[in-house]
């Protein structure tokens, strides 16, 4: 019996890992929660190629690599638009799409948001998204809820239907990605104010301070020069002046 | 206390410590594959398990782990159990551990500037094994009683 005892033992841990991890996936899948849409308090258009929101002379950018489905980002969006109330109109929001494949609705999360910009309402939509991410990100078909939102927002859902498969939205998708990559976004949300990378935890101190700074170092002057040019490439810590 | 005893005792501690780390990894492979990040304490997980290490040929690499974590519970279940054979496999397998710990923790430390703490346990866990595995007594010449039986 003891020559098999070993073998047993391994069996019995094989067999209650597989189990139990099947268990647990079941029961995160099934966990759909249910909640209610709020509609967004503004109606501003955001159909621009570039998602931006505020004024355009402010003296901090804050751009964004994020994905409608990460619990960080839905984080960190809160934090964010706390920051924009905080500083007004000296801080604009630059927002791109960069869809992570670990998390199976992102993109088409990433293509709902865009296809609501294509009539005006990327902003509202994206806001959407992280409010509810934690109902939608748990269902098996997430376009019902999308639907949903577009009602909501009074789009033409029909039209939003049909553009959140078209190849438009996708090159807007696949292109911030693609920026993304060639700038070394490697997760998300990563975030740059004007054009240096902040990196975690996205605290509102933090970010409060590194705009703060980015405040006192800024002057109307260099800000136009920071827009004519693209954000620098990520560098490692150690590397930065 | 006999070397064999001695080998018994580490063995099984291993056996242990492995099933942890199979645990830990378990729950990360099935967090990422629900497409569910973590937030954990004062650690920043959604950074690292969001990342683009996150997954090997679409692969969670917690996967990876969690086979790993199977493999050393196996082997030093054996070698406690006086399989020989096993105790090299497990050496083996732990020194991968480690060598891919090592990665991850730079990849964490300097390139995401981000910690996830169930990765941190399972950087212990694997330190702790090779840890163990280095003090393990060396095999008795003599022929083991696992090994004599499946000869």
């Amino acid at each position: 019996m003891k020559r098999y005892l070993p073998f047993v033992i391994i069996a019995a841990v094989a067999v209650l890992t597989v189990g139990a991890g099947a268990l647990f996936y079941r029961a995160k899948q099934s966990a759909v929660a249910s909640g209610g849409v709020t509609r967004p308090s503004t109606n501003e258009a955001g159909a621009e190629p570039l998602h931006v929101r505020g004024q355009p002379g402010a003296p901090v950018t804050l751009e964004e690599f994020g994905d409608f489905e990460c619990p960080s980002c839905a984080t960190a969006a809160e934090v964010v638009s706390k920051l924009e109330q905080d500083y007004g109109p000296r801080l604009r929001v630059v927002w791109r799409n960069f869809p992570l494949e670990m998390h199976p609705h992102a993109l088409e999360a990433a293509l709902a948001a865009e296809a609501a910009g294509l009539q005006g309402h990327f902003w509202e939509m994206h806001d959407l998204l992280y409010k509810d991410q934690p109902v939608w990100s748990k269902a098996l078909d997430v376009h019902p809820f999308f639907s949903m939102y577009a009602r909501s927002l009074h789009l033409d859902v029909e039209r939003f239907a049909k553009d959140s498969t078209s190849d438009e939205v996708k090159v807007r998708v696949v292109s911030n990605r693609d920026e993304g990559v060639s700038l070394g976004v490697k997760n998300t949300p990563t975030l740059f104010i004007n054009h240096h990378e902040v990196h975690p935890p996205f605290s509102s101190e933090r970010l409060h301070e590194a705009i703060d700074a980015a405040l006192a170092e800024s002057t109307p002057k260099a800000f136009e020069a920071d827009r004519a040019s693209p954000p620098a490439k990520i560098q490692p810590r150690g590397d930065r002046k | 206390m006999t070397r064999a005893r001695l080998q018994t005792i580490f063995y099984t501690i291993a056996a242990l410590i492995a099933l942890i780390g199979l645990a830990d990894a378990t729950y990360l492979t099935v967090t990422h594959l629900t497409g569910e990040d973590l937030v954990c304490g004062s650690g920043d997980c959604s950074a690292v398990l969001g990342s683009v290490y996150a997954t090997v040929a679409g692969i969670p690499t917690a996967a990876f782990g969690a086979l790993a974590y199977f493999a050393v519970f196996s082997s030093a279940l054996l070698a406690a159990f006086g399989y020989t054979r096993a105790r090299i496999f497990l050496t083996l397998v732990v020194a991968v551990m480690f060598g891919v710990t090592v990665w991850l923790l730079y990849v964490q430390a300097f390139i995401l500037h981000a910690f996830c703490p169930f990765c941190l346990l399972s950087a212990a866990l694997t330190f702790f094994l090779a840890g163990i595995i280095i003090a393990t007594p060396s095999t008795a010449s003599q022929p083991s009683e696992g090994e004599s039986t499946t000869l």
